[in-house]
């Protein structure tokens, strides 16, 4: 098995792709959105690319500890903190949409829509989860918390499985799409099954 | 034939496509100037459009009409953003595959509780209507909307020439059911062929609309064509499009999306601000075509048709009734 040893140049060189390529669809919205070219319902796309995206990364981050397993390779799970960041970022994106562009602003409609919507408060659980989780991802806050650390971050399957009910629940027909990431989900909750059981014996 | 009539009703009064296609940007601009420089066929479509119906019943949303003229989306977005399960699920669908379509010839079963049922060839029906442009806002159980320049004719007069009996107490309408054709029947996402339905007095009503055209031209196949119904005060899974089958009832006509989720979809399906989807609220809607930082729009109870629908539903408990 070779070890990969990387010199801190191309460190840099590799998070700063990894970072770009996970910047890309908010480029791409942001440049569509300035050219007025984000399509027929522009609210609406923008809620699904930042959603679809929150969701895609937190999925894509849970699988970087299983990789680094499977092949035995330090390197995914280097992109963990990062993945999950940016699953934040786009989350935080989805809440801002709502917020400003949907509800814009207002306590009003806020106050008379959110009961008739639950999903939308489903979706918030999720989002408002994922702030400890964003806060702590420092070596400050790991080595403040050290066991506790891991505990809490074990958190991010209750929310992924609360963003996927948030997704099913606003679907109107074709579920395909959440379909595909409760899947992806379930491999990766099998995959973990027998640590949750280590630690519960 | 169905272009000959769409042509004749286009040289005599409704606005050029190009027209329409810059009315939005032009208004929004300066529509003072805009009003100066269009051509005196714009003038008496937008401000005088007494022109466009000869009868007296339809004049009370006269200045609706004028109103709504202003706020007419693109079509562009009338054209590609569209729910027509029969070609997929999503709205870029239709655009892309309705293509398969054929509406030529076209004929319409007309079945049931009525005094000349029989098959019929599109081409004949349209002899015996005269086509109207009526501006509509459409409102999605999805809540969105749009305004659309539909062409068409009285639902109320075609079935006056169909002569009902005294059962007739329901409206069905079936889709074309033809997975060759229409791709998305290959899959389950809906019960096909789909089905929508009236009551007597609903279909009756003078804003009920069977539709061939829109901006001045043939449906595009995505839009539902060649003949779509058009209830402006419904959500619109209920103005259901391509229709071959025309059937009257004694009994409620069991509809398709009623059937996919009854608890969701009632067989009325009325706008209604008041009423929220069990998943979602209809408060709001969200304009289709709109600049990303225009606030969504209040939604109407009937869509802004309660003055002409209202008196349907008095007494009936919407909120049971949905």
């Amino acid at each position: 098995m070779t070890v990969f040893r990387f010199s801190k140049r191309q460190w840099f060189v590799l998070k700063l792709l990894v970072f770009m390529l996970c910047l890309w669809p908010f480029l791409s919205i942001s440049w569509d959105a300035f050219n007025d070219a984000l399509g027929a319902d522009p609210i609406q796309r923008l809620h699904f690319v930042t959603g679809d995206w929150a969701l895609r990364f937190l999925l894509i981050s849970l699988t970087m500890s299983p990789l680094s397993q499977v092949f035995k390779l330090p390197l995914p799970i280097r992109f963990r903190r990062m993945l999950g960041l940016f699953s934040f970022f786009y989350a935080s994106l989805h809440a801002l949409v709502w917020l400003v562009l949907d509800q814009s602003l207002s306590l009003d409609n806020m106050l008379n829509e959110l009961p008739e919507s639950p999903y939308i408060i489903l979706g918030f659980i999720a989002y408002l989860m994922l702030w400890p989780l964003a806060l702590t991802s420092n070596i400050i806050a790991m080595r403040a918390l050290g066991s506790k650390w891991h505990s809490l971050h074990r958190s991010v399957y209750v929310i992924a499985v609360v963003g996927l009910v948030h997704f099913f629940w606003l679907t109107k027909l074709d579920i395909s799409e959440p379909l595909i990431y409760a899947a992806v989900l379930v491999l990766l909750l099998m995959f973990r099954w027998p640590l949750f059981k280590k630690k519960l014996v | 034939m169905l272009i000959k009539k769409l042509q004749r009703f286009t040289e005599n009064e409704v606005t050029p496509k190009e027209l329409y296609d810059n009315s939005r940007a032009l208004i929004s601009a300066s529509r003072r100037q805009f009003l100066a420089q269009s051509s005196t066929v714009m003038l008496a479509a937008g401000l005088a459009p007494a022109t466009l119906w000869a009868s007296d019943e339809l004049s009370s949303f006269h200045s609706n009409q004028s109103v709504l003229r202003s706020e007419l989306t693109p079509y562009k977005y009338v054209t590609t953003y569209n729910n027509f399960y029969e070609f997929g699920t999503a709205k870029s669908d239709p655009a892309v595959k309705a293509q398969t379509l054929k509406t030529k010839p076209w004929h319409v079963s007309i079945e049931g509780e009525v005094g000349k049922p029989g098959v019929y060839d599109l081409e004949d029906i349209l002899k015996r209507q005269s086509l109207e442009e009526r501006i509509y806002r459409l409102r999605c159980v999805e809540a969105w909307s749009m305004v659309v320049p539909w062409v068409g004719f009285s639902l109320a007069a075609f079935i006056k020439q169909l002569e009902p009996t005294s059962k007739a107490k329901f409206v069905e309408f079936t889709t074309l059911h033809d997975p060759e054709q229409m791709p998305g029947q290959r899959g389950g996402s809906l019960k096909w062929p789909y089905v929508e339905g009236l009551r007597m007095d609903e279909a009756m009503n003078p804003l009920s609309l069977m539709a061939t055209g829109l901006y001045g031209e043939q449906l595009p196949n995505q839009n539902g064509a060649p003949l779509r119904l058009v209830v402006p005060w419904k959500y619109g899974f209920k103005s259901i499009k391509s229709i071959v089958k025309i059937r009257f009832t004694e009994t409620m006509p069991v509809t398709s999306w009623n059937q996919a989720a009854s608890r969701e979809y009632g067989f009325y399906a009325n706008v209604n601000p008041q009423v929220s989807h069990p998943r979602w609220s209809q408060r709001r809607e969200r304009v289709i075509g709109a600049s990303l930082f225009n606030p969504k729009r209040n939604t109407e109870i009937f869509n802004g048709y309660a003055d002409e629908v209202a008196h349907l539903y008095k007494g009936m408990n919407l909120k049971e009734f949905f």
